[in-house]
């Protein structure tokens, strides 16, 4: 996958997913490793006596917040700059993207604009397709996450929100790293790739002097921002540059140090299966005692908006809002683990995808996502934070239907007349029973016999194809069901006198 | 009756209702479903017999359609309202309803409530919250309404169960279903892997999806034919409807069979 994840021009999900669906590697390589992460959740979930109470907690806090919103995003504003950091306010992703680049090109420290920039894995930079820009302003951005250097060396893009590089295998890798670290005799061990890694990393991570970063959290009260990860290639970018700047959805803040509590228990075992992670990184401002301590003397924090207040404006999908991203709802969904997270045309993937993503869009894009899901509520199941995304895929399904039965769009789309059709006939029982009748009429043509005798369907015409194209249909039966039951209530009608009259049932036996 | 056990129903953790037991005589209403009453008229003639064995008589309020759920699902929320109003109509007055179907059930309890608020229509929503703590899955009025593991039935089969999504995860159904049908004598249960891996079926989800909903549908199958069961069982008919279809289109000779029909079939009866 070449091509950035830009939903605005990504096909259609199940345009995209039939031909991903062609690529059994890709499917071999998605299937094992949601299936590992899955298994490593449910162990580290399963032994905690008071799961449920934490995810009504982390529900609780980030209800709370985005109720509050306003309030909090300032508090941090307040409490960050005290602390010597800089707040910059970005309304959308062009915004933001001017902002990280002009105060990339500020931080020169000899008085000449750097040329290269460190970062750290950020969903929110890939949803603002920073690095393009930077590029594009004479800045190369180093990833330094293994898994985001392997989508970047491989001229590829994340499919997973914690595990961009997912659909890839340890021998993908290697091929990848032999080729654009010019290692013909790269081994293919764990070890080996990771040492590589390494060595191609460290040199970047002691000359660059300039990093760019996402955040997990940022904490109102006392303006500090928390990153958690794995490999600690985040805490070099964290402390070794002169400047960092942080880039981070307004969504991203929380109220008290102390909510760390929960959220911090909630989300490496819901993300990677594991009880803390690694490396849990929290900063507030920066040092400022003038003979120089420790991390970037200059530090910048970009809150950005793109969409986000649209979707809080909405009262029934603001839930969406309360996502930590730790990618839990995309290792449990069925219809992710068929297809992989390129599909979803976004670099937020799976169901959080499904949601996020078109409301990121204002709607007018990606509305072929809410249709990407069978409801099974997996995702919910699985959500540390308790967001009832079947409920929220509803709504926004219903937001797609209003489109398109708008104006002349409800002409050109016979779902939509069809689906109207039937709702009438729910309407009256009487037009529902001619409806039954008609049905097997029209059914007739398609019918064919087996061996016992009973009609079966296996064609049929438009979109009713997407059906037969694995499965039979059995016609239906000569008689309904409410027809057998009249019929039977007439016969019995002279059994229910007797039975008034005292002389038995035929029940009960 | 009609306050008691609302709190659990709508909270998902049932408060456990004294189980009436075998012969106090309800009088239940069915609720057979659209898909049910045209498709598969054999499952509510079970429901039927299952329910009279047990000692309870059963009615049919005629002017049931639809309970909206595919209207709802797809995004028609303005054309599922009125099939709401027509559900309360038609059943407000029941001591007890009964559904073989655990998605129209899910449809109810996590969307009635909702859709009345919508409406803004306070009689409504009032007659909705009434009604619902009376509605029930069947295979949930047998095990938690009448307290019933054993209802007398039958089957000299190889069978698995297909827990659906919605029974699972929306009416908690738990294994009530399989409690049910380890009383039953004769049977050879054996458990699918995956149980609570979705067929892949998701109402429309089917035809706008149906590359991915077949791929999972396949998965589903071979899971099927892992357990070499002759028979799949399941407490809803779209999941058996969808699964059926791709095993008869492979011709596996395995079929589906709504738990309703197990629980009826007897000694002595037709199997």
């Amino acid at each position: 996958m070449s091509g950035a994840l830009d939903p605005t021009t990504a096909p259609k999900f199940q345009v995209a997913a039939k031909a991903l669906m062609g690529d059994s590697q890709l499917r071999k390589n998605v299937r094992h490793a949601t299936k590992v992460i899955q298994t490593k959740r449910a162990k580290v979930v399963a032994e905690m006596p008071d799961w449920q109470d934490l995810r009504e907690a982390g529900m609780q806090m980030r209800r709370h917040t985005m109720r509050h919103l306003d309030f909090y995003l300032e508090q941090f504003e307040r409490n960050c700059t005290a602390a010597g950091g800089h707040v910059h306010w970005a309304k959308d992703a062009e915004d933001a993207r001017r902002i990280v680049v002009d105060l990339v090109k500020a931080s020169g420290t000899d008085g000449k604009a750097p040329t290269e920039v460190i970062k750290i894995k950020s969903m929110t930079t890939e949803e603002i397709q920073l690095n393009k820009a930077l590029e594009a302003a004479g800045v190369h951005a180093y990833e330094t996450d293994l898994a985001e250097l392997i989508i970047q060396l491989g001229h590829d893009q994340p499919s997973h929100i914690v595990v961009p590089a997912l659909h890839k295998n340890r021998s993908q890798i290697r091929e990848i790293f032999r080729r654009e670290m010019n290692l013909p005799d790269l081994g293919g061990t764990p070890q080996d790739l990771a040492d590589a890694a390494r060595r191609f990393l460290r040199e970047k991570f002691l000359r660059v002097k300039t990093a760019v970063s996402g955040a997990n959290f940022l904490v109102a009260e006392t303006g500090s921002v928390c990153i958690v990860e794995s490999e600690g290639n985040g805490r070099m970018c964290l402390t070794l540059p002169e400047t960092l700047i942080s880039v981070a959805g307004i969504d991203k803040v929380i109220p008290r140090y102390q909510d760390l509590e929960v959220v911090l228990q909630l989300l490496p075992r819901s993300a990677t299966g594991e009880r803390m992670n690694p490396y849990n990184s929290l900063w507030t401002g920066v040092d400022k005692a003038p003979t120089g301590g420790d991390g970037p003397r200059n530090f910048h924090v970009v809150l950005m908006d793109n969409a986000r207040t649209e979707i809080l404006a909405d009262e029934e999908a603001r839930q969406t809002l309360n996502c930590i991203r730790c990618g839990a709802c995309q290792n449990a969904c069925p219809v992710y683990q068929q297809t992989g997270g390129h599909a979803y045309g976004s670099v937020y993937a799976g169901p959080i995808g499904a949601i996020l993503t078109p409301q990121l869009m204002e709607m007018h894009h990606a509305q072929s996502l809410p249709y990407a899901s069978s409801l099974c509520g997996a995702c919910y199941e699985v959500c540390p934070v308790k967001i009832n995304i079947p409920e929220v895929l509803i709504h926004l399904r219903n937001k797609v239907v209003k489109q398109q039965s708008s104006g002349f769009h409800i002409l050109a789309n016979p779902e939509v007349m069809a689906l109207k059709a039937v709702a009438q006939v729910f309407r009256s029982e009487s037009v529902f029973r001619v409806s039954q009748k008609l049905g097997r009429l029209a059914e007739l043509p398609l019918s064919r016999k087996d061996a016992q005798g009973v009609g079966w369907i296996d064609w049929m015409p438009g979109m009713l194809g997407g059906w037969t194209q694995v499965r039979d249909l059995r016609v239906m039966p000569k008689q309904t069901f409410r027809e057998w039951f009249e019929q039977r209530s007439k016969g019995a009608a002279g059994r229910r006198a007797e039975d008034a009259a005292g002389k038995g049932s035929d029940n009960g036996r | 009756m009609d306050t008691e056990g609302l709190k659990g129903l709508v909270s998902g953790s049932v408060v456990q209702e004294k189980p009436v037991g075998e012969g106090s005589g309800l009088r239940v209403s069915l609720f057979i479903t659209c898909y049910n009453d045209t498709l598969f008229p054999e499952t509510g003639k079970a429901v039927v017999r299952v329910l009279e064995r047990l000692g309870h008589s059963v009615e049919f309020p005629a002017g049931q359609t639809c309970c909206g759920q595919m209207h709802w699902n797809t995004g028609y929320q303005q054309e599922a309202m009125p099939l709401l109003k027509r559900f309360v109509d038609q059943f407000k007055y029941a001591e007890a309803v009964v559904s073989p179907s655990t998605s129209c059930v899910a449809m109810m309890r996590d969307h009635y409530p909702l859709m009345a608020e919508r409406l803004k229509d306070e009689n409504l929503k009032a007659e909705v919250a009434k009604l619902l703590p009376k509605v029930w899955e069947f295979s949930e009025f047998l095990t938690k309404k009448l307290g019933l593991e054993d209802v007398g039935a039958y089957y000299p089969h190889r069978v698995t169960y297909h827990a659906s999504c919605h029974g699972l995860r929306s009416l908690h159904i738990g294994d009530g279903p399989m409690k049910l049908l380890r009383a039953v004598r004769g049977i050879d249960l054996v458990e699918i892997e995956n149980l609570e891996q979705c067929c892949g079926f998701g109402g429309t989800f089917a035809i706008k999806n149906a590359e991915v909903s077949s791929a999972m549908l396949s998965e589903k199958v071979r899971g099927v034919l892992n357990t070499r069961a002759e028979a799949v069982t399941g407490c809803d008919n779209s999941c058996l409807m969808h699964i059926g279809g791709a095993l008869h289109r492979e011709r596996t000779g395995v079929r589906p069979v709504h738990i309703a029909e197990i629980l009826a079939s007897e000694e002595g009866g037709a199997q």
